[in-house]
């Protein structure tokens, strides 16, 4: 790790100022993710600017009949709360389903969201890694990539997002509210908050520096059954292998709308929408489950270890889908 | 060995005694409230910190190392390289010509331009705090001449040569009878290959270490579970006498193999020390650990079972083929077991090695068995099923009478009573033996079973007991205790034979000016440190009694006939009495102190006149998701025929513990390897998955009544390993019974059972 200096700010405004004011300046949180990668010097910010005692820590109702999080609420605070818990379950599942009860205790909202790839090789300073190091190469082509993409990575990077609670959030349709160091606002949908790597995979999100998220807003919960499927190599404390957040709104037998978001196979929480629009208005049947896991892998590519990810990915969808519809 | 004529405290004679009962650990207040001091915890006025940095390459040459920069930061020390580094002996060949000398042999640090292994260390950075030498570090600019390394196992069996032992000093192969013939004619055969991958042992607490010199004597505040080695180890190292090292190691935070011999914190530690005249600490990373703190191999086994159609064998055949450092060898003894386990007239068993440019591997808790018995009792399940025979029953008709290779009797077996009792209390009535058949909602459910065994040893070791005028005692040797409870059942040993409380027995351990003992390794840990102490204890108690006799003071003077007991704070001679404490008050104001050792059991005529292990019987019930293949252990038991259970809750402890590192091996450990880059991928704890919380479900462990007379004169046999021998196997098999798919390369991971699940209808 390297020396680095170090402010509490005061407000949103300061800490925006703060950190655009210098350029290896960055925000710190609950720190769970941006420490582990200081110690590693795979990050070595110079300056850091504490926003973890900011007042952004209330969930409040929006007047569109939706929930407006404030960044620095914890993980297990948000999967706790009883308006979560009821109306947005899948967000609550997610969460639970993530990280350890400490982890999720530090671990705040806008964190979670912006936590970094767990990639082994971009860990390692030693190996070659575009996000880390651009113009590297990757060596987690053609190397050990069981963890990694198969939708939306490009020849640069197959990283991908480990959040469960962002796929969750992409499945609800929420939106990231942030304060640019100008302080001006502005609102940026979950799904297009991190960006896909392309040739730049360094450049991860659509956040300017010293832009700050201070809340995430969801809008009313869709009307249908939420549910959240985790698919990992052991019980607890493991990145998704394959996940399926998903949201089925049945009128009688058939499939009024549905949403699915997935999570461990993309550079981001990944919405196929082709899914969704296979399922809409179709019987709430096997047929189209399987359609629709079809149509949701129709651009997947395998890159060896990771290959499995892509049946896993379409029986889990199917399976999920059809728990969904089950519980209608 | 201390003869006495003091009667032995016998399993049946000591029902209300202190040995065999469930007593918690007398440490573990210490622990839970952070009063065990842990290696790099001990506080020393002035301690320097050291930082390691490791080579980014795997095989090569440095030609340039630029510190300049990290020397510039303010509270930076020292830098050591191969060009500053003491001088220190050369490293030696690859093999040593005896067996201590694995232990005892210098092991150089820093002193050459050439890298290894990946993550090699190749510089020490001390600076006045942690943070400052590892940031120093990461400006040190190295210029390196890569080399390619080989690390491919399976590519380069044909490279395999014939190691001259194996670990522990077993024969590398054995042969019995007509194998190939045999295996040929029989009209029932296996023939089946596994692949076990590298693992790391990963203890809670990493290798640290504190060293502090004082004139030229050095005190080493480390994590050891084995004093002796590490004092050799680093006076071959520093080239001073054993005498003027000082290893100290109270609390061990786990070592499962990974701490038996000295490491690069302690020889790091030592020598920046020297250099410094003033105290180093340094810890490896957990990082670190995974390059420089051992592994278990990459392995490849094939076992091969003939059987008549009745089941019984005609022959067996388990083949081994690891990878090993190429600069040190590693031979786990993975098939040596098969030799001891199940009749056959025509055998079998070979051990080869592949060399690999990886560090050195260790021991890794149960070496030989957790990998072999994985593949082999895997093995038997897929012979019962050609057989159409329960599990159970092949095991049954293939149990021998005598050893079935070195044709001696067992000193006690209980597998076949564990094997029963445990399909008793398990219901193994409910497996169904065609795979698949046991559905629940989406799951698929499976029964599986193995069995276990485990050599029973003795290490050679002293232990020192005294007892002063307030009838306080005080048991003293190098022993460890690494978590496993030997202060606890030490302190019952102690106890039980003074009659005394155990509050009036103070155990002490984990310092190398105690008397000598094998330290913990090899589940031999209770057996033999507990034996040295019953025998200090009994040769006290001879002493006391000699004075008791004989003292004009006494009030037993003349009590010659009848045998004392010592119970209830006294001594008593037929209807005479005296109280301890008093007695020796009077007597020896000043307390009196006796020894006892332990010889080591290959030099025992018990060792050579009895095959002596211990033996369980594993179960587990596991749920397969039909959709996506996930397995999770749902429930596990194991019966334990380990001999006298000197304390079962320490003992329960060891066998969860075994019983979760069965899990972990069946369906989760591997550290990959990259052969583009040497190094182990995942090569921390959140990407190498051992078993958590959520996966250790419903467990038993039952204890079978047991005394082995041949064992030791505890009547104990060791089981820290045992729960982890074959665990593993009775997961998998239970897998093959849920899903019908057999996996042979480890660990069972979904993406390799998926392809094997059919979709089904929803
Ligand atoms: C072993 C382990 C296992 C884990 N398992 C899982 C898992 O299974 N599923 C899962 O989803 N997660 C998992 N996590 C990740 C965990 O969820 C994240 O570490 C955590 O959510 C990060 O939150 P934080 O507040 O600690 O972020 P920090 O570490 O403080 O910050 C992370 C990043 O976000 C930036 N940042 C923080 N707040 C803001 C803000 N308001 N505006 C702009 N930038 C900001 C920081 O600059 C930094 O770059 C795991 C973590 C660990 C260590
Ligand atoms: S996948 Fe991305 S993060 Fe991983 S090594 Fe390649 S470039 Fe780096």
């Amino acid at each position: 790790m390297q020396p680095f200096t170090y402010v509490r700010a005061n407000s949103v405004n300061e800490a925006a100022a703060a950190v655009a004011a210098r350029p290896q300046a960055k925000f710190i949180s609950g720190g769970t993710n941006l420490l582990d990668l200081m110690k590693l010097e795979v990050e070595r910010p110079t300056h850091l600017v504490d926003i973890s005692r900011l007042p952004l820590d209330r969930i409040e109702e929006t007047p569109e009949g939706g929930l407006r999080i404030g960044a620095q609420v914890r993980n297990s605070d948000l999967a706790a709360e009883p308006r979560v818990r009821s109306r947005y379950p899948m967000l609550s599942q997610a969460l639970l389903a993530g990280a350890s009860g400490q982890i999720r205790n530090k671990a705040s909202t806008a964190g979670n969201l912006l936590q970094r790839t767990r990639c082994s090789y971009f860990y390692d300073r030693n190996m070659p890694c575009n996000k880390r190091a651009p113009g590297s190469g990757c060596a987690a082509l053609g190397g050990f990539n069981r963890m990694h993409a198969v939708l939306g990575a490009s020849d640069a990077c197959i990283a991908v997002h480990p959040s469960d609670m962002a796929v969750a959030m992409a499945a609800l349709d929420a939106a990231v509210e942030t304060t640019l160091p100008d302080g001006t606002q502005r609102t940026i949908p979950v799904g297009d908050l991190s960006r896909l790597p392309g040739s730049t995979p360094h450049v991860e999100t659509a956040l300017g520096h010293g832009e700050m998220i201070t809340a995430v807003i969801l809008p009313p919960p869709p009307p249908g059954r939420q549910l959240y499927r985790k698919v990992r190599d052991r019980a607890s404390y493991a990145f998704a292998l394959v996940s399926v957040a998903t949201i089925v709104e049945k009128s009688g037998d058939r499939i009024q709308s549905a949403r699915i978001a997935l999570g461990g196979v993309a550079p981001k929480p990944w919405r196929p929408m082709e899914a969704e629009y296979v399922l809409a208005g179709a019987a709430a049947a096997d047929a189209a489950f399987t359609e629709a896991a079809e149509s949701a892998l129709a651009g997947a590519v395998g890159r060896g270890s990771n290959d499995f990810k892509i049946p896993l990915a379409k029986r889990t969808i199917r399976q999920t889908l059809a728990a969904a519809v089950e519980g209608v | 060995m201390t003869e006495t004529t003091i009667p032995e405290n016998r399993s049946s004679e000591t029902e209300t005694g202190l040995v065999g009962q469930p007593i918690a650990r007398v440490d573990g207040s210490l622990k839970v409230t952070g009063h065990a001091t842990y290696a790099y915890e001990h506080a020393v006025n002035g301690a320097a910190y050291g930082y390691i940095l490791g080579a980014a390459i795997a095989k090569g040459r440095i030609v340039e190392i630029d510190s300049s920069e990290a020397e510039k930061m303010p509270g930076v020390l020292h830098i050591m390289t191969h060009r500053n580094a003491p001088a220190q002996p050369e490293f030696g060949p690859a093999v040593t010509p005896t067996v201590p000398e694995v232990f005892t042999r210098a092991r150089p640090m820093l002193n050459s331009d050439r890298v290894r292994f990946y993550d090699e260390p190749i510089a020490l950075v001390v600076a006045e705090t942690f943070e400052t030498a590892r940031a120093a570090a990461g400006l040190i600019r190295v210029r390196y001449e890569e080399e390619r390394g080989a690390f491919d196992l399976s590519a380069r069996i044909a490279d395999a040569y014939t190691p001259r032992r194996t670990n522990a000093g077993f024969e590398t192969d054995s042969e019995i009878g007509d194998f190939g013939g045999a295996f040929a004619a029989a009209p029932v055969k296996v023939d089946a290959t596994y692949r076990t991958p590298y693992e790391h042992h990963n203890p809670m607490e990493p290798h640290a270490t504190l060293a502090v010199w004082s004139g030229d004597e050095v005190t080493i505040y480390t994590s050891a579970q084995t004093l002796a080695n590490f004092q050799a180890g680093l006076a071959s190292t520093l080239g001073i006498p054993r005498e003027r090292v000082r290893i100290v190691s109270p609390f061990i935070g786990g070592g499962f193999g990974s701490k038996l011999i000295v490491h690069a914190d302690g020889v790091l530690a030592a020598l920046a020390a020297r250099v410094l005249r003033r105290p180093v600490k340094v810890a490896l990373t957990r990082q670190q650990m995974f390059a420089n703190a051992g592994y278990r191999a990459e392995m490849v086994q094939q076992v091969r079972l003939g059987a008549d159609r009745d089941g019984r064998l005609t022959s067996i055949g388990h083949d081994v083929w690891s990878a090993t450092s190429g600069f040190e060898e590693f031979c786990e003894q993975t098939a040596v077991f098969t030799r001891s386990l199940y009749a056959a007239p025509n055998r079998l068993t070979r051990h080869r090695l592949v060399p690999v440019d990886l560090n050195r591997g260790e021991w890794m808790r149960s070496p030989g068995e957790a990998p072999g018995m994985l593949a082999f009792e895997c093995a038997m399940d897929e012979l019962a099923e050609r057989l159409g025979l329960d599990p159970i029953e092949l095991r049954i008709r293939n149990e021998p009478t005598e050893d079935p290779e070195r044709g001696v009797p067992f000193s006690s077996r209980n597998l076949v009573a564990c094997m029963r009792e445990g399909a008793r209390r398990f219901g193994w009535e409910r497996r169904k033996p065609t795979p698949g058949s046991i559905r629940e909602g989406r799951k698929l459910i499976g029964y599986g079973m193995a069995a276990a065994i485990r050599p029973n040893y003795i290490g050679a070791g002293t232990a020192r007991v005294a007892i002063d005028a307030t009838g306080r005692v005080t048991a003293r040797l190098d022993m460890t205790d690494i978590g496993t409870g030997t202060y606890t059942i030490l302190t019952q040993i102690a106890a039980e034979s003074f009659g005394v409380p155990t509050a009036a027995v103070k155990v002490e351990l984990g310092d190398s000016r105690f008397p000598r003992t094998a330290g913990s390794g090899g589940s031999w840990g209770a057996a033999s440190a507990g034996s040295a102490l019953h025998h200090a204890c009994n040769a006290l108690k001879e002493r006391i009694m000699e004075a008791a006799r004989s003292s004009d003071r006494s009030p037993l003077r003349g009590a010659n006939d009848v045998a004392p007991i010592f119970v209830g704070g006294e001594i008593r001679v037929g209807d005479r009495s005296v109280g301890l404490a008093d007695f020796i008050g009077r007597i020896a104001p000043d307390g009196m102190e006796a020894i006892g050792t332990v010889a080591a059991a290959r030099d025992t005529e018990s060792y050579r006149a009895y095959s002596q292990h211990s033996y369980g019987a594993h179960f587990a019930e596991v749920a397969v998701d039909s959709d996506t293949g996930e397995i999770r252990t749902r429930r596990m038991l194991s019966v334990i025929g380990a001999g006298r259970i000197l304390n079962p809750k320490t003992a329960r402890s060891q066998i969860l513990g075994g019983m979760t590192w069965g899990i972990g091996a069946a369906l989760m450990e591997e550290t990959v390897l990259d052969p583009r880059y040497g190094h182990f991928v995942n090569h921390d704890l959140a990407e190498y998955h051992v078993p958590v919380n959520g996966d250790v479900a419903d467990m038993e462990v039952v204890f079978l009544e047991e005394y082995d007379d041949k064992a030791n004169p505890l009547g104990a046999k060791g089981l820290g390993e045992l729960g982890v021998c074959g665990a593993g196997a009775a997961i998998a098999n239970a897998v093959y019974n849920a899903t019908g798919v057999r996996v042979r390369e480890f660990p069972i991971t979904l993406d390799k059972v998926l392809p094997g699940l059919p979709v089904t209808a929803i």
